[in-house]
């Protein structure tokens, strides 16, 4: 499904602040496995993320999305295959525009753009039965400003945005981070629903280790543009957050900053 | 008196066709063109220098609307492409375009009084089934002594530039004009939704151009001349315009600002041909005047929600007073 094979990348290479943002990177990922990602600020979290989006593109190694070689292609050809929610619950919506015509963009995302009408009755109608599972009472809502939500419910559209057409990856960067822990708790009891729903391949980056252990059924922990711990399956469930401090402390000789604002 | 602020409207209808272009790159697209001041020039020469050497005034005023947009496209290009900052790659083309209208011109001036133009035949037609009279009748009846020549071109300029209106606001709403819209309302979201911005960015500065050189083009053919000098300080009055639609009469849906734009445009004409009709105000002030109004009009609206807040504030402040009092 995905393919991660020897990636690397550093940014400013050869000057003072030369940073080796990921080394020799290798991930596979199996049609609906949900991976969690952790690790601490600095760690190549996101620069991961961006790298499979095409936002950046690695100095070696390439990207494989259902046997499909996407290294080369720029980020809004291969945003065909995937959904990306940002940890700005501004960034993943059009502010000024209507719920409908969001969800309309977004229902564009695998097809092709032309000048037929964005929004008709007949995708109103598929726009509302999505919008109701997310019990906010939006699917009310349909010709209000993006602009006007809160930032729990453009979180929740965001990541309905990014799911409803199916990607075939589906990136979370950080997605719960900015918000309250209720409505961070909210989305994430959503997340589960729909990755289950449509049984998406899905990463999350996250802080949150409770979280990172309680979604998914794999899960990465990162360090200096590494992956420094890669558990799976039972052994996951297994997990807690005391063991995967001493893990890291094992493999790494040092103690990770267990500080809970950061790790949570 | 009428008959100025006639024609004041009627020019304000065709330069409305340049201030929906301005509207589109500015407030779309959020991409500050300044392509305008040129590419209404090229609209106007392209028209011109065809008409003259015997082209019809159709054709002509399509092929200056062609190049307009291959004007703004050649924008889009230096902003996305070239990642020149938009201002620049505006100014940049505003000054390229000087030579080029001029080149395309070959002189600084060319007049059309004689030539047949897009209007010729609709003003003849007009006339010929006398469709002035009633009009003329009711400024008669209400007393106006002096009435507009013909009635043809304000209505056929009317009508071009509502169909302009309704296929921008139908485009907008397609999946490509929701796409253009984003572009301009959060470039990385609608990147992430599989659209090509850089596309849109150059596709949406050439309609907007495209636009502009419409505008020139029936300029020059209703005031009967191209003149190299004659987009200076346009980009200003398309501003003006838009400014003063939007604040005057709303942004609720796309529909209601395009036509406010229209409007803008029009009160704008008539604001200056009042300020002209001032004695010791020239032609030469112009330019002035247009800098005067759109200050008025982007200062006003804050000041007076400034003063309607300072008054809620002062009210909110007496009450809780009156119920200490208590």
């Amino acid at each position: 499904m995905l393919e991660l094979n020897h990636i690397s990348l550093t940014f400013n290479e050869g000057t003072m602040d030369e940073k080796k943002a990921l080394q020799h990177v290798d991930l596979q990922l199996g049609h609906g496995d949900f991976l969690t990602v952790i690790g601490s600020n600095g760690a190549g979290k996101s620069t991961l993320m961006n790298v499979i989006s095409g936002s950046l593109l690695p100095d070696t190694g390439d990207v494989v999305i259902d046997d499909k070689q996407v290294t080369h292609l720029q980020e809004y050809q291969r945003s065909q295959l995937i959904g990306r929610v940002f940890q700005d619950p501004m960034a993943g919506t059009a502010p000024s525009m209507t719920i409908e015509e969001n969800l309309a963009m977004a229902f564009a995302r695998n097809k092709k753009r032309g000048l037929k009408p964005g929004v008709n009755k007949k995708r109103k109608t598929l726009f509302k039965e999505h919008l109701e599972t997310l019990n906010l009472g939006l699917e009310d809502r349909l010709t209000a400003k993006v602009g006007l939500l809160s930032g729990g419910e453009r979180q929740a559209l965001s990541l309905l945005m990014a799911t409803f057409t199916e990607p075939n990856i589906l990136l979370l960067d950080e997605h719960t981070a900015a918000l309250d822990p209720s409505r961070a708790e909210l989305i994430t009891d959503i997340t589960a629903d729909i990755v289950d729903k449509f049984q998406l391949t899905t990463l999350m980056v996250t802080h949150n280790m409770q979280q990172a252990l309680d979604l998914g059924n794999r899960l990465i922990m990162m360090d200096k543009g590494q992956i420094i711990l890669d558990v799976e399956g039972q052994e996951k469930e297994a997990l807690t957050i005391e063991k995967l401090l001493d893990e890291f402390q094992h493999i790494r000789g040092e103690k990770m900053a267990n500080d809970k604002a950061v790790l949570g | 008196m009428f008959v100025s602020i006639f024609g004041a409207v009627e020019s304000g209808i065709i330069y409305a066709l340049m201030a929906l272009g301005v509207y589109i790159t500015f407030r779309v697209l959020d991409f500050p063109d300044l392509t305008v001041d040129g590419s209404f020039v090229t609209g106007a020469a392209v028209a011109a220098v065809m008409i003259v050497n015997g082209q019809s005034p159709l054709t002509a005023t399509i092929t200056a609307v062609a190049a307009g947009f291959i004007a703004g496209c050649v924008t889009g290009l230096l902003h996305t492409k070239g990642k020149i900052n938009p201002l620049l790659s505006g100014i940049l083309m505003m000054i390229a375009l000087y030579s080029i209208n001029l080149r395309i011109m070959g002189q600084s001036n060319i007049p059309l009084l004689n030539e047949s133009t897009v209007f010729t035949p609709v003003v003849s037609l007009w006339e010929s089934l006398n469709l002035s009279a009633p009009f003329h009748a009711i400024i008669a009846w209400l007393g106006i002594e002096s009435s507009p020549r013909t009635w043809a071109v304000i209505f056929f300029a009317l009508i071009i530039t509502l169909i302009i209106k309704f296929v921008t606001d139908y485009f907008l709403k397609t999946e490509v004009g929701l796409a253009l819209r984003a572009t301009g309302d959060n470039k990385k979201m609608i990147r992430s939704f599989s659209a090509n911005t850089d596309i849109l960015i150059i596709v949406g500065v050439g309609i907007s151009n495209a636009f502009v050189a419409l505008s020139g083009a029936l300029i020059a053919q209703h005031g009967g001349f191209a003149d190299a000098g004659m987009g200076i300080g346009m980009i200003i009055i398309g501003l003006a315009s838009v400014i003063i639609g939007e604040a005057l009469f709303g942004t609720k849906s796309i529909a209601r600002t395009t036509l406010a734009v229209i409007g803008g445009a029009i009160i704008y004409r008539i604001v200056v041909s009042m300020a002209l009709r001032v004695d010791f105000l020239e032609t030469g002030d112009m330019k002035l005047i247009t800098a005067i109004i759109v200050v008025a009009a982007l200062v006003t609206p804050k000041l007076l929600d400034a003063q309607r807040e300072k008054r809620r504030r002062l009210r909110k402040r007496k009450e809780i007073a009156t119920m200490a009092g208590k």
